[in-house]
């Protein structure tokens, strides 16, 4: 897993663009960034500056956001190319805790080859997978407490997983049988659980991030303690909710963190198309005066570690922070997507922020603490696990078959009390 | 009884709610300090504190955005949008995430929501002052939608509007503010104080959603309104002397289907009046309904007077506006028919 130092611009950025010397006009140009590579191309990410690890800054967190400025350019990274965990931002974590943390990520992906599978097999109708993104929520949820409030995107299951929720219960969701827990309502990996504090997942990219603003401002009305945590991805940050949520953080201090997910790829578009001109899409919190941090979204340490840093701001009452997960979307966007047909089949392979599980796993390696035999074994164990799950899940119904939610089930709930039109359409569809 | 202006009984409602409940909290811009551009929050800043009542950035998405997060962590926020011509950024927020929320969570989260807007036109309020986007909102499922046409309905309805668990949006006919408004926009405006419904009792009272209000009597012909357009009726109806038996709908959303097909029975005639533009405004639906639930009883095709179908017009303010004489025709052509 090499990760060399790499200090080139950002070939998006216009950077070298000729002084006009002219008085005349020019005809004008449009601008549409382009990724570095297309398919048929060699996967390339010289773009992509990474600092060694453990070399950024470890800052209290009561600090100015415009004294933090480097960090929204920089990337937060603990754990090195030989394995080890370094700089400010290492030893949050025990050993045991590690070792939770890799069986959680290893448990996601697992899950998520299984659910894949299932779609493949006709059981269930869409299925989006989190394949190399695992440390990100997996490593977060860590940060939490209970009660705290995350508003996710369809993909972060690592905060489920991560905080106990069922595996049987997130296959009966993504089958819409007997047992789901939305009663079949919802599209599969559109999960909710309250109780889990994880928040109801909508089709409508973005319009959680406000909400998650929303909740923290109604804990701090309530001096509350609970903190609320806002998730998106590169591409949906170019929603108006985006900056809205922005500056509503800013303005009422909201105790939240504003998490981005830069996983390279919005379906086939690539971030620059979201980004635009702007150096990191942690720099756009800067603008806001909100602290600003990038973090290396492979290292689960360096995750865990930041996503403390930030909580413990919000429940100090210092107000929001946002962040900036660096990772790469290696799976397809859904099972609905082809990848190949954008960009590089191998591109994942070329990541230079290698594989979130695999760091982990060589970290625990180096110190004393796992070996590839207990990896192995424990990945049959979980695999067994997550098998055991899906055929209990499977006892209570897949999509196409009998057991399904009511027809009756789907009149319910659009209002507290049903009103009469929607008792009249019931009547009607004979349930 | 004290005499209210529609505006004191609004900001009535809001005090009432939020010196009952803690969890009652009121943003919106201007809404704080200043106490709102048409003075409907005037003083319950000061009264109970900035966390409270407050004001908010100029994002509408932001603010019905964070009322949803407040309101699924278990507060109960009315906010105001300044203009309902001002809704269209918060859309998304309201149909994909207000609306939705307690049916694709199954209930684990609700949305105890009110979006307050002033709405409607008669005021020279031009394209984006002046419009009624009822029909918006009616066509979305999993809210409620509410029109009161005088203070004391204005108080009872918001006060169940805050308490309803589910959200509703609460439009205001700005024209209404200050007192009724009958279309005769060349006599002087009488004010509340000396209209019956003016008078509006203290403390906490709640007129139910979902039921409308006979606010005449008659035989001849049904007339379904709601918001300014019942005072216009009522006013069309005396001076065609047509006895006319006036519905104030009050609640769109949910629908008081029993006393329209009641009164449609008895009349066999039915003309409905809505400020919105025609097609496919609320109107339809109604027509539809009482189509389908009254065919045997009709006597006269049904007939909706609304506003034209074209943007709302600065100038041209009375030739769109549906006053009393295009009424009293629609009501002459019907019982005539």
């Amino acid at each position: 897993m090499p990760m060399p130092d790499q200090n080139l611009t950002d070939n998006t950025m216009s950077s070298r663009r000729e002084p006009v010397r002219s008085p005349e006009p020019v005809p004008l140009k449009l601008h549409v960034p382009e990724p570095a590579v297309r398919p048929g191309g060699k996967p390339d990410f010289s773009n992509i500056r990474i600092p060694r690890a453990g070399q950024v800054d470890r800052p209290n967190v009561d600090v100015d956001a415009e004294a933090i400025r480097d960090l929204a350019f920089s990337v937060i990274r603990v754990l090195n190319r030989d394995g080890e965990a370094v700089g400010p931002w290492a030893g949050a974590l025990s050993e045991s805790e590690l070792l939770e943390g890799l069986r959680h990520m290893m448990t996601l992906r697992a899950f998520d080859a299984r659910m894949q599978m299932a779609q493949r097999q006709g059981k269930t109708s869409f299925y989006m997978q989190h394949m190399g993104e695992e440390a990100v929520s997996c490593a977060f949820r860590k940060a939490l407490l209970p009660g705290d409030m995350n508003f996710p995107t369809y993909r972060q299951a690592g905060l489920l997983i991560a905080g106990g929720y069922s595996l049987v219960e997130m296959a009966c969701q993504i089958y819409s049988n007997t047992h789901d827990p939305l009663k079949g309502r919802q599209l599969p990996v559109m999960y909710s659980s309250r109780e889990h504090g994880f928040f109801s997942i909508s089709g409508n990219l973005a319009t959680q991030y406000i909400q998650a603003v929303g909740w923290a401002m109604a804990s701090a009305i309530k001096n509350d303690t609970k903190i609320a945590v806002a998730w998106i991805g590169d591409g949906a940050t170019a929603e108006s909710d985006f900056h809205a949520a922005l500056v509503f953080a800013s303005t009422y201090r909201a105790p939240v963190v504003l998490n981005i997910v830069n996983n390279q790829w919005a379906i086939s578009t690539f971030q620059g198309i979201a980004r635009g001109g702007s150096g990191t899409f942690a720099a756009r919190g800067l603008g806001f005066g909100i602290p600003s941090l990038r973090v290396d979204g492979n290292d689960y340490l360096a995750v865990h570690a930041v996503a403390k840093w930030a909580c413990e701001r919000a429940r100090r009452n210092l107000g929001p922070t946002l962040i900036e997960h660096v990772t790469y979307r290696v799976g397809a966007h859904s099972t609905s997507d082809d990848p190949a047909g954008y960009r590089p089949k191998t591109e994942s392979d070329a990541w230079p922020l290698g594989d979130p599980v695999i760091r982990l796993k060589n970290h625990l390696i180096v110190r004393g603490a796992w070996s590839e035999e207990r990896h192995k074994q424990t990945e049959a164990e979980i695999l067994d696990t997550v098998i055991s799950a899906q055929k209990e899940a499977e006892s209570y119904g897949t999509l196409h078959s009998e057991q399904r939610p009511t027809a009756r089930d789907m009149f319910e709930g659009v209002f507290a009390e049903m009103p009469p039109h929607l008792r009249r359409q019931r009547q009607e569809a004979g349930v | 009884m004290p005499r209210r202006t529609m505006i004191e009984a609004i900001r009535d409602a809001m005090d009432v709610m939020m010196s009952r409940d803690d969890d009652v909290v009121v943003f919106g811009e201007d809404v704080g300090y200043f106490g709102g551009v048409f003075r409907a929050t005037q003083g319950l800043q000061a009264k109970y504190g900035t966390s409270r009542c407050f004001d908010t950035p100029i994002s509408e998405l932001g603010i019905v955005g964070i009322a949803v997060g407040m309101a699924a962590y278990g507060l109960k926020p009315c906010v105001e949008i300044q203009f309902a011509d001002y809704m269209y950024p918060a859309y998304d927020q309201i149909v994909s995430e207000a609306a939705r929320l307690r049916y694709r969570s199954n209930g684990q989260f609700t949305c105890p929501l009110v979006v307050r807007m002033p709405t409607g036109g008669g005021i020279f309020g031009g394209q984006t002052h002046s419009q009624s986007p009822e029909a918006l909102f009616t066509h979305v499922c999993g809210i409620k939608t509410v029109v009161p046409s005088n203070p004391r309905d204005a108080k009872g309805l918001l006060i169940s509007a805050i308490e309803d668990p589910d959200p509703v949006i609460f439009l205001e006919p700005k024209r209404l503010y200050n007192g009724p408004f009958d279309g005769h926009h060349d006599r002087p405006v009488t004010p509340w104080s000396k209209h019956d419904l003016g008078e509006v009792e203290d403390g906490h009272f709640a007129i139910p959603l979902g039921s409308a209000a006979i606010r005449r009597q008659g035989q001849a012909v049904t007339i379904l309104a709601y918001g300014t357009m019942v005072h216009v009726a009522q006013t069309a109806a005396a001076e065609a002397d047509i006895d006319a038996e006036i519905i104030d709908l009050r609640t769109l959303l949910p629908l008081d289907l029993d006393t329209i097909e009641t009164s449609v029975k008895k009349t066999g005639r039915c003309v409905i009046v809505h400020e919105a533009t025609l097609t496919s405004g609320f109107g339809a639906e109604l027509c539809a309904l009482v189509q389908t639930r009254c065919f045997y009883h009709l006597e006269a095709p049904i007939v909706r007077v609304a506003g034209w179908d074209t943007p709302y017009p600065h100038a041209q303010e009375w030739d769109y506006f549906p006053g009393p004489a295009r009424i009293g025709r629609a009501l002459i052509e019907t019982l005539e028919a």
